[in-house]
């Protein structure tokens, strides 16, 4: 009885996964496309940076980059809690 | 972990350098090459993790300080808010040395190695990429250091 289930679900997701990967949009080709498009023209006169995932990680989209720095010094923060050294 | 044998050692003494080396040029040229300051911070601390293998858990606590990874991992991240908020007279984050004197250039089309270009994003490239050395340099030096030599 078990075993159906599992047969049964194992199927259930197979087809999902099937569908989804048949009905992936064709890759290179978004519907929209104007923002990458503004990032590829403008982003070398705008901040003046060749390496245009640079200038959107650190100009465009900043935020991200400090809410990742603020993650890094978070995890260091708990690793030094996890392994302190107590006192005797 | 004991220290490895004399040969391991004697190749990590000569490799080590040129490891902290190509790091510190991926951060440095973030602007303009693939790379940045999450991943040159990457490559320095896996020169760390390598003298700290090749020399044991003992050694490594004699040669490599917690706090100046502490005190630099902070100020780095003091220094990249910093530089995000001198910009706050437009908006928080904004560009203010593109433009000017200082990394100012503007390239126009193939930049065939110009590093005075970018604006605040080479400084915010520096400052992330001690930020993250300095940060996985502090989790190594975490898990070596709690090892069982260590505390007899």
């Amino acid at each position: 009885m078990n075993k159906k289930i599992a047969v049964l679900a194992l199927g259930v997701v197979f087809v999902f996964l099937f569908v989804g990967a048949v009905s992936l949009h064709p890759f290179g080709e978004p519907d929209e496309k104007g923002m990458d498009d503004y990032f590829i023209e403008n982003a070398q006169n705008e901040t003046g940076a060749n390496n245009v995932v640079t200038s959107v990680v650190f100009d465009y989209r900043g935020y991200d980059t400090l809410g990742e720095a603020t993650v890094l010094f978070t995890a260091v923060t708990g690793v030094g809690l996890a392994l302190r050294r107590m006192k005797k | 972990m004991k220290e490895m044998s004399k040969i391991v050692r004697t190749v990590t003494n000569i490799i080590y350098s040129f490891i902290i080396l190509f790091g510190f040029y991926i951060i440095i040229h973030g602007h303009l090459t693939p790379g940045g300051g999450f991943q040159g911070g990457a490559v320095v601390a896996s020169a760390f993790a390598l003298l700290a293998v090749s020399y044991g858990a003992l050694k490594i606590k004699d040669m490599l300080k917690k706090e100046n990874f502490s005190v630099s991992e902070c100020s780095a991240l003091f220094v990249f808010i910093g530089l995000a908020f001198l910009g706050i007279s437009t908006v928080f984050f904004y560009n203010f040395l593109t433009g000017g004197v200082i990394f100012g250039n503007i390239p126009s089309g193939i930049n065939p190695g110009d590093l005075n270009t970018g604006g605040v994003i080479p400084l915010m490239n520096v400052a992330v990429g001690v930020e993250v050395l300095s940060g996985i340099g502090l989790i190594i030096l975490y898990m070596f250091t709690g090892s069982k030599e260590v505390k007899e």
